[in-house]
């Protein structure tokens, strides 16, 4: 039963799927699988394949940003897949770095996670078809979407980790990630140093804007479609 | 105790009470069954755990000395950074039209980082006055005489302090991990510095090329002149910095240089290995994504630097005045 539902075009995405489902990184989904198959009486709520619900405590923590890295590592492959043609050489030198740099950080919190024991969320392709990726602006703009949108990911969630050595790891990244988003900044809009993703309220001056985890997924969900990613169980104080 | 009262009297004195409260907005999560829960016995200690919050003035009685004496350090970092661009934008027309916006940007942020961080620190901040631009040395004992009057070496000197910055906050990160809020605050404040480094150092790479505004982001970068021409991140050392040999400290190794993956330990901005593996040669990339080179894997990271070794650096740029006037900078 179960495999009937979880079917799939891909025998190794299948694979991976349920290895992630049996971690219990899926939790809402096995728990209707568990259900099902204990009793007829019992009401049944749709399973929901495309449903990746993260976990709570550091392992979610580190599951979102796989996942939110994932998503830069494949936009970024994409670009270079098929670059724009108006895409200068030297735009496309950075764009080999910053692929690079991603891709490196995914497979590192990958890495992490399994040092961890923890399940990790499965391999995505992402849906880009909302984007202008014809174009340099259109590939540069996007670019800075996805830096910004990384940049407010880690500033909005580092505080929540648990582990002192896993904050580290994280902060090294996040870093990288403020330096690719001002950069993105510059070539896009030259002389525009970014003063606005900032927090200006008192007590906070000059302070990098955060983003929540519900509010970045919601900024991504297109690009995951058709998974939905539930981000409800990680910690929030 | 009325509880709204108190509120409207501290209004007619701070009429940003509001605001104080809104802003920190978390502080009621704290404070479970606020609703339900009020009673006369638990409102004294209610109200003076939400104001504490509000106003930071925990900073004054019961933040643990460690973490009173890091945010101190950063305090006189950004100290020492906002003099240096305040004083090439008061006192000097070095800059063009161009960089010096960025530069009061830049400065402008410097200051927001000082508010926020005296504020935290309430009466423990270190100096209780303000220095003055005097207490510090941007020659670094004469090693950059040109510091305000060529906008090479000035650059060279700001890609240090933001560099450095980027480091110091990195490395005091664990060790404000028993309190999140200012964990969060200082974490943020590290994300503007790393802003502040790659437009850093995107200016100096156009300057190399004799390319200053709008093309400045385009100029490229040269893996074998670094120093002049750097990545807006940090590739490998850097060649040791802008500066080489002075600067080398900076992408250099803190203390302990060394350890296991359990361990808090400060490797050179070189770094390759994370987590224990060498990120270069992980058996989960896909093999197609291959290579991964030394540079790119050791840009993907920027590595902490411990308080010491931070310290050890800044106090160069101490002047004698500002040590002789018992300025407790980096100590």
């Amino acid at each position: 039963m179960s495999s009937s539902s979880l079917s799939d075009t891909s025998t190794g995405t299948l694979v991976r799927r349920r290895t992630f489902l049996q971690a219990a990184g899926v939790v809402a989904g096995a728990t209707a699988l568990t259900l099902a198959g204990c009793s007829d009486d019992t009401p049944t709520t749709p399973v929901d394949p495309y449903l990746l619900s993260l976990q709570e405590a550091d392992a979610g923590l580190l599951n979102y940003l796989y996942l939110l890295e994932q998503l830069e590592a494949g936009f970024y492959q994409q670009v270079l897949d098929v670059p724009p043609t108006d895409l200068q050489a030297s735009d496309l030198t950075y764009l080999r770095d910053l692929r690079d740099h991603e891709l490196i950080h995914r497979e590192t919190l990958l890495f992490a996670l399994g040092s961890a024991n923890a399940a990790p969320v499965p391999t995505l392709t992402f849906n880009f078809s909302t984007l202008n990726l014809t174009t340099r602006a259109g590939v540069l703009a996007a670019a800075k979407t996805f830096e910004e949108l990384g940049v407010a990911a880690y500033n909005g969630v580092l505080h929540l980790v648990a582990d002192t050595t896993t904050l580290q790891l994280l902060a090294k990244i996040a870093s990288v990630e403020a330096r690719h988003a001002d950069f993105i900044n510059e070539l896009l809009t030259p002389n525009t140093f970014a003063t606005t993703m900032v927090v200006n309220e008192g007590p906070l001056f000059s302070v990098a804007a955060s983003k929540t985890p519900t509010q970045v997924i919601a900024e991504a969900a297109p690009f995951f479609l058709p998974y939905k990613v539930s981000v409800t169980a990680l910690p929030t104080t | 105790m009325d509880f709204i009262k108190i509120i409207t009297e501290i209004e007619k004195i701070d009429p940003e009470i509001y605001e104080r409260l809104d802003t920190r907005r978390r502080v009621f999560q704290h404070v479970s069954g606020l609703g339900k829960k009020l009673s006369a016995a638990a409102l004294p200690g209610l109200v003076s755990m939400l104001f504490n919050k509000a106003y930071g003035q925990s900073g004054n009685t019961s933040l643990p000395q460690g973490i009173v004496d890091i945010l101190n350090l950063a305090l006189q970092l950004e100290y020492l950074e906002y003099y240096f661009y305040d004083k090439v934008l008061t006192t000097t027309s070095l800059l063009n039209t161009a960089d010096a916006a960025a530069v009061t940007a830049i400065r402008n942020d410097e200051s927001g980082h000082i508010k926020v961080l005296r504020e935290a620190l309430g009466t423990r901040a270190k100096p209780q006055s303000a220095p003055t631009a005097d207490a510090f040395d941007y020659t670094a004992g004469g090693r950059f005489p040109n510091v305000f009057t060529s906008a090479a070496v000035f650059f060279t000197v700001a890609q240090c302090f933001e560099d450095l910055g980027v480091r110091a906050y990195k490395g005091a990160a664990p060790k404000l991990l028993s309190n999140k809020t200012l964990l969060e605050t200082a974490l943020n404040i590290h994300s503007v510095e790393a802003r502040h480094a790659s437009h850093i150092r995107t200016l100096r790479r156009g300057l190399s090329a004799g390319v200053s505004g709008p093309d400045a982001a385009q100029a490229l970068p040269s893996l074998t002149s670094l120093a002049t021409k750097p990545k807006s991140w940090i590739s490998g050392t850097d060649a040791d910095g802008p500066s080489a040999p002075f600067t080398a400290a900076i992408y250099g190794a803190g203390s302990p240089a060394v350890g296991v993956a359990a361990q808090l330990f400060y490797p050179a901005e070189s770094n390759v290995t994370q987590v224990g593996i060498n990120v270069q040669t992980t058996p989960m990339a896909p093999t197609n994504e291959l290579p991964l080179n030394a540079a790119s894997a050791s840009e993907a990271f920027d590595e902490a630097l411990n308080d010491g070794v931070v310290k050890d650096i800044a106090l160069n740029f101490r002047s004698a005045l500002g040590a002789s006037i018992g300025l407790e900078l980096f100590q």
